[in-house]
């Protein structure tokens, strides 16, 4: 470990890898750093499908155009205005060019997965999805001359009067040892990973969570730079969660473990009563919501109720669903009151109303006189076989993250360090303030990892 | 534990499988199966039998999926379709008693070529002709059809047997032309080991795509056919234009044999290389020496027949004629019960999968 090197990178995801594809290119001897073992490496980004791409015509897999105000518009509404605007509209402009770079590196596009019509014109999907993203990035960097360390956990960075000097790595758990570069690129992701870290920021509920990516993603270097004066952006006690399957694993259960079956259910809690509206809208544009509103009731848990009429309106789901001939009996096999939950269904009926219903769209079937109503999708749970579904929050990234320029570069009080580079999620507070839009993660990554190896690559020639 | 037990759980197993892809579906692009698994909801063991056949082992699956070990999901799916594809041919295999022999056992398959050679050294010894021109100086031509048309059409008669099983078992419909169509240009472009996009599979190089397989099983199945067409042509020649072996290297026999001699050879030859860098448990590891000793028989099929016209007119034909037509035999004996059904699974699921995505 006496090599010399150029540019180390802290983190194997997509923003890593962009950075470190970047500047090998230009010929800089790169080292990627790496927690996980070599079978998860690429941390969340092995887990996405597809990224959000701005395209003024037809662009490989992706069909009509998405032009710059548009994109900024639909980041308007997720974030509520929670961006910054300069750094936002470098992102999505940015976007367009990334695609066939992309695909230069051996990334290889699909069109939009079925059920996911609605994504075909903003994102491009890719083929395999992000674990195949992960190793054509990871295949692409052998080719280059990279190294890359598995298992290497950066535990701080070294910075001096401003200046980077070195990382120390703990390797295979190992006591750490001391990797010098000229330059540091960090993309390790937000703190997610770090379970008590997020029960002191969020309060004692999130002991419950599950994690939807990663184990890796702890904070360890975010908390680190922080400590040494690194200006941080997002909120610090905030994460993005979405409700997901009950039983899924508490790390890394991945895409799979969403349900999309609330819209047409009736969610109730561990008391069996409703909550919130299922029905509000179409359900891409709230699944972002009911991680929060599960987190908020009692032990964290909430349980997803249809009949056989809407049992095949949604996507499969990983696990089959409970199944009784009874309410009551459902209910007894989810763990809760079977006359409670068999009330709250008969309140629930009788305020249904008759009319057209549609399931694609809002169909304005919604319940009479009902607190808290169901303002869409509102029929009756009348039809045996039942089913249920268990709810839990599934936290996908935090928001907290450290400040950078436009160039990449990361700030302290006294302004940019002077060859400190960030990516990826752990700046992507700057400009994903609040919610989310699909896709934008591995945009944010794509294109901050590529303008960090391009700066750091710049610095150290 | 009894075939039937054994397919169940298979199928049980690849059914668990196929319900965590179906949430996920990432890998919708690379080949038929997953268009296909999006059809359904929950999965028949008909219907497993299918998608299992359809599946062409390129791994992509594998290597692109975030779960499998030591994820708790534990996904293979090309190991676990190939586990219901490879029950699913032994189960159908038609008389049961041989239905797993070749499959698993390249000893048995040795065997089987050591009495395809006994026979054919008997078969000279005995039947040794009092004239004849070529060949049929040392066998005649009655003694060769005599020996070879059972030896074809009863694999045949049991392959046609399995396929109708299957058939039943899939609940295929009526077939026609047009499916015939897709089917074989599927078959004939290896489709389904392009990688969706023509970048290949991932057999011998990991997570990066190479086209190696594709090319190497596709010039065994050129091969192949050549050297089917080659004797076809002579048959053909011989009973309706009465013009009879041998023939000279400017006839259509020796055209489309050689060639394809050669190409056989090459292919299986390149099959084998590449079965030997590929991971096994991604494979169905317990057939990994019956398939190895049948792409073996296959080139030694193509060797020895190559060999045999090499040596025309030398005192090296007899024996050589006995081993060639030994392995010859070897081969059509063991067609219904070994790697070579495939093909013909294969090609009935492509035309299934052609009546079902019409629909
Ligand atoms: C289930 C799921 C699905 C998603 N789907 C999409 C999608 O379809 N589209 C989209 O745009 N976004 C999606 N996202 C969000 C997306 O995953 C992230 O925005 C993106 O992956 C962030 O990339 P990154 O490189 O910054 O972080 P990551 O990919 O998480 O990489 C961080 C890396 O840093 C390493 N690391 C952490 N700490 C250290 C340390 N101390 N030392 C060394 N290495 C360290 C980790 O092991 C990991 O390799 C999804 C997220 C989840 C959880
Ligand atoms: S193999 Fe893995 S990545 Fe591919 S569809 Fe199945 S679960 Fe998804
Ligand atoms: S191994 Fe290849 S052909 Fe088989 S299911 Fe997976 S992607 Fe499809």
């Amino acid at each position: 470990m006496t090599e010399a090197y150029d540019i180390a990178v802290v983190g194997g995801g997509n923003a890593a890898l962009c950075a470190a594809v970047t500047a090998a290119e230009t010929g800089a001897k790169v080292v990627i750093l790496e927690s996980a073992p070599e079978f998860y490496r690429g941390g969340n980004s092995r887990h996405t499908r597809n990224f959000r791409c701005m395209h003024r015509g037809p662009l490989s897999v992706l069909v009509d155009s998405y032009e710059e105000e548009e994109y900024f518009e639909d980041l308007l509404l997720v974030t509520k205005g929670e961006t910054d605007e300069e750094m936002a509209r470098l992102t999505i402009r940015m976007s367009e060019e990334c695609l066939p770079w992309m695909e230069r590196q051996g990334v290889r596009f699909q069109p939009s997965l079925s059920g996911t019509l609605s994504l075909s014109r903003t994102n491009a999907f890719f083929l395999g999805g992000g674990k195949a993203l992960v190793n054509a990035y990871y295949n692409r960097c052998e080719d280059l001359g990279v190294d890359v360390f598995y298992d290497a956990e950066v535990k701080h960075v070294n910075i001096e009067d401003g200046h980077f000097t070195h990382v120390d790595v703990s390797m295979k758990g190992g006591e750490p040892t001391r990797i010098a570069a000229k330059a540091v690129v960090l993309a390790s992701g937000g703190f997610q990973g770090d379970l008590d870290w997020l029960t002191r920021a969020w309060g004692p509920s999130a002991a419950n969570f599950l994690i939807r990516g990663t184990p890796y993603n702890r904070g360890v270097v975010l908390k680190d730079m922080l400590d040494q004066g690194a200006e941080s952006v997002g909120d610090p006690t905030q994460c993005h969660a979405v409700a997901i399957d009950g039983r899924s694993p508490k790390f890394d259960g991945g895409i799979v473990t969403r349900l999309d079956c609330v819209p047409f259910s009736i969610v109730v809690n561990q008391n069996g009563d409703r909550f919130y509206d299922e029905g509000e809208d179409v359900w891409p544009k709230r699944y972002a919501i009911w991680g929060r509103l599960v987190a908020a009731q009692p032990d964290q848990v909430g349980y997803s109720i249809i009949d056989s009429k809407s049992a095949e309106l949604f996507m499969p789901s990983v696990f089959p669903p409970i199944v009784a001939d009874t309410i009551e009996g459902l209910g007894q096999q989810l763990g809760i009151s079977g006359d409670k939950l068999a009330r709250t269904v008969a309140e629930f009926n009788a305020a249904c109303r008759e009319g057209r219903f549609h399931p694609t769209e809002k169909d304005g079937l919604a319940t009479d006189g009902l607190t808290p109503p169901k303002t869409n999708w509102a029929r009756p749970i009348d039809t045996p076989p039942y089913y249920g579904y268990s709810l839990r929050p599934g936290v996908t990234f935090t928001y907290l993250g450290l400040k950078v320029s436009p160039t990449a570069q990361v700030h302290t009080a006294e302004g940019p360090l002077d060859n400190v580079w960030a990516a990826g999620e752990i700046m992507a507070g700057s400009i994903l303030g609040q919610g989310y839009l699909a896709g934008f993660g591995m945009t944010i990554g794509t294109v901050f990892g590529r303008i960090a190896g391009r700066e750091a690559a710049a610095y150290v020639s | 534990m009894s075939l039937d037990a054994l397919a169940r759980s298979a199928t049980d197993e690849a059914r668990r499988q196929m319900e965590i892809c179906n949430a996920c579906r990432y890998c919708e692009g690379f080949c038929s199966v997953f268009p296909a698994m999006t059809r359904h909801r929950s999965f028949t063991d008909a219907d497993m039998t299918h998608l299992a056949n359809l599946c062409h082992n390129c791994r992509g699956c594998y290597y692109s999926c975030q779960f499998t070990e030591p994820h708790e999901f534990n996904l293979n799916v090309p190991a676990a379709l190939g586990e219901v594809r490879q029950l699913s041919w032994e189960r159908l295999a038609w008389p049961g008693a041989f239905s797993r022999l070749f499959h698993e056992n390249g000893v048995a398959l040795a065997a089987a070529l050591a009495v395809g050679l006994a026979v054919m050294f008997a078969a000279l010894q005995a039947l040794r002709p009092e004239s004849g021109e070529g060949f049929y100086a040392y066998l005649s031509h009655g003694a060769m059809i005599a020996i070879f048309t059972p030896a074809f059409f009863l694999p045949l008669a049991a392959v046609g047997v399995a396929l109708r099983r299957y058939w039943r078992e899939v609940e295929g419909q009526r077939v026609t032309l047009g499916q015939i169509v897709e089917a074989t240009r599927s078959a004939g472009t290896m489709r389904n080991l392009d990688g969706g996009q023509g970048q290949g599979c991932n057999f011998e190089k990991g997570d990066r795509y190479s086209n190696a397989r594709r090319v190497f099983h596709q010039l065994t199945l050129y091969g192949f056919l050549m050297c089917f067409a080659a004797t076809s042509v002579a048959t053909v020649m011989h009973y309706v234009f009465a013009w009879e072996a041998p023939y000279g290297f400017f006839t259509p026999p020796k055209l489309f044999g050689v060639p394809g001699g050669i190409i056989l050879c090459v292919g299986t030859a390149g099959l084998a290389w590449l079965k030997t860098k590929a991971d096994p448990k991604l494979g169905i590891a317990r057939v990994w020496g019956g398939e190895m000793a049948f792409v073996a028989l296959l080139f030694f099929v193509s060797a020895t027949g190559l060999a045999l016209y090499a040596v025309t007119g030398t005192a090296a034909v007899p024996a050589l004629l006995a081993i060639h037509l030994g392995a010859v035999l070897a081969f059509f004996l063991v067609i219904p019960y070994s790697k070579m059904t495939h093909g013909f699974f294969r090609f009935a699921a492509l035309v299934r999968e052609a009546q079902l995505s019409r629909r």
